[in-house]
């Protein structure tokens, strides 16, 4: 019995340093989550409608591109692949983060994938490296859900502030200059610039094709440009 | 002014479950499959590849049919919006300096 109260105690530890550790981040977080749900607002989106995204979908990049496509009338299927595309990182999240929640249930699982974010999987990851002995799925609990709360509360904020934006203030254009932020900070090397400079002037020139379907098109393109390049020139040391 | 579409909850769900599986997959098959190698060096320009494609036609379309000239004030500001974007890396701060640069654009030369 004691020492169950001990295990319990230090997974208890683990949970909460897993949230410390994920306090500094928040710093971006939050204010990234309240302008997703200002921009939900300013695209339509009722109150309800922008709470229910928030937690169904969970991904910002995503949501915030789906509102772009929103507003130039894009049809359902390109949104929804669009969203799939940019979310396709996670499986890279996955894959590096399963051996270290491989002992636990199936539904336990589940929820800890269901609140996998960019930060709770770089926060996770770079303390498992140095720290063996803390408990993973503890830490990574305790990271993930702090952020996850963090986002809920701010997009909730943030939709209650977009009934406060006037529609003159041309806040659609706050969508292609928040992936530009998250665009430099995915330039890495030389094979993800012109992976960027593919996808990106492809668009441009794929603009006309029917039903946005050139934005697709220019997201594969601009991977297999990435890919050739990162082939023809073997690594130079850098991995990620 | 609404750009939201019919059957949103739909939406929301088709996106939302599609999400769900590619954070639960690995996680859950962890040992049954590993991801091949092709797949996890191509998943790496994912982000650049997709966000540039996001950001270059709203730049050089933004009313829908292209327009590269001075008059388009939002390939201006956003070129200012990726010289603090390429020098920061904030998102914060890249959509304030951007969203400024349209405004003063706008009241400046606007019609």
């Amino acid at each position: 019995m004691e020492k169950l109260v001990k295990v319990k105690m230090h997974l208890n530890k683990d949970f909460f340093a897993g949230a410390r550790g994920a306090l500094p981040i928040l710093i971006g977080v939050i204010p990234f989550a309240m302008i997703s749900g200002v921009a939900a607002v300013s695209v339509g989106l009722t109150f309800w409608e922008t709470v229910g995204m928030s937690v169904i979908v969970f991904a910002g990049a995503s949501q915030l591109a789906v509102f772009q496509l929103m507003t130039v009338g894009s049809p359902w299927i390109i949104m929804v692949l669009t969203a799939w595309v940019i979310n396709l990182r996670f499986t890279m999240y996955s894959a590096t983060l399963a051996p270290y929640l491989k002992k636990i249930s199936g539904w336990q699982k589940a929820v800890l994938a269901y609140m996998l974010s960019d930060q709770a999987f770089g926060i996770s990851v770079s303390h498992f490296v140095t720290n063996e002995k803390v408990s993973h799925r503890w830490y990574y609990f305790g990271a993930a859900l702090t952020i996850w709360v963090a986002w809920q509360i701010s997009a909730i904020i943030g939709a209650l502030l977009g009934a406060l934006v006037p529609a003159s203030w041309g806040f659609d254009f706050a969508f292609p200059l928040s992936f530009m932020a998250l665009m430099f900070a995915a330039l890495r090397d030389r094979p993800t610039v012109v992976a960027a400079l593919a996808g990106g002037i492809i668009a441009v020139l794929a603009k006309g094709l029917p039903y946005n379907t050139g934005l697709v098109l220019a997201i594969f393109l601009g991977i297999s440009a990435g890919y050739l390049t990162e082939s023809l020139n073997p690594r130079q040391g850098v991995s990620l | 002014m609404t750009h939201a579409p019919n059957n949103i909850w739909l939406l929301f769900i088709a996106i939302g479950s599609g999400t769900f599986l590619l954070r639960f997959l690995f996680i859950y098959l962890f040992g049954k499959i590993a991801m091949p190698d092709w797949l996890r060096r191509s998943l790496r320009f994912v982000p650049a590849a997709a966000l540039a494609a996001l950001v270059f036609p709203a730049l050089t379309h933004p009313a829908g049919h292209p327009d590269i000239s001075l008059q388009n004030f939002r390939l201006l500001a956003g070129l200012g919006g990726a010289m603090v974007a390429w020098k920061t890396r904030n998102v914060l701060l890249t959509i304030l300096v951007g969203m400024v640069l349209l405004w003063v654009l706008e009241a400046a030369f606007g019609i």
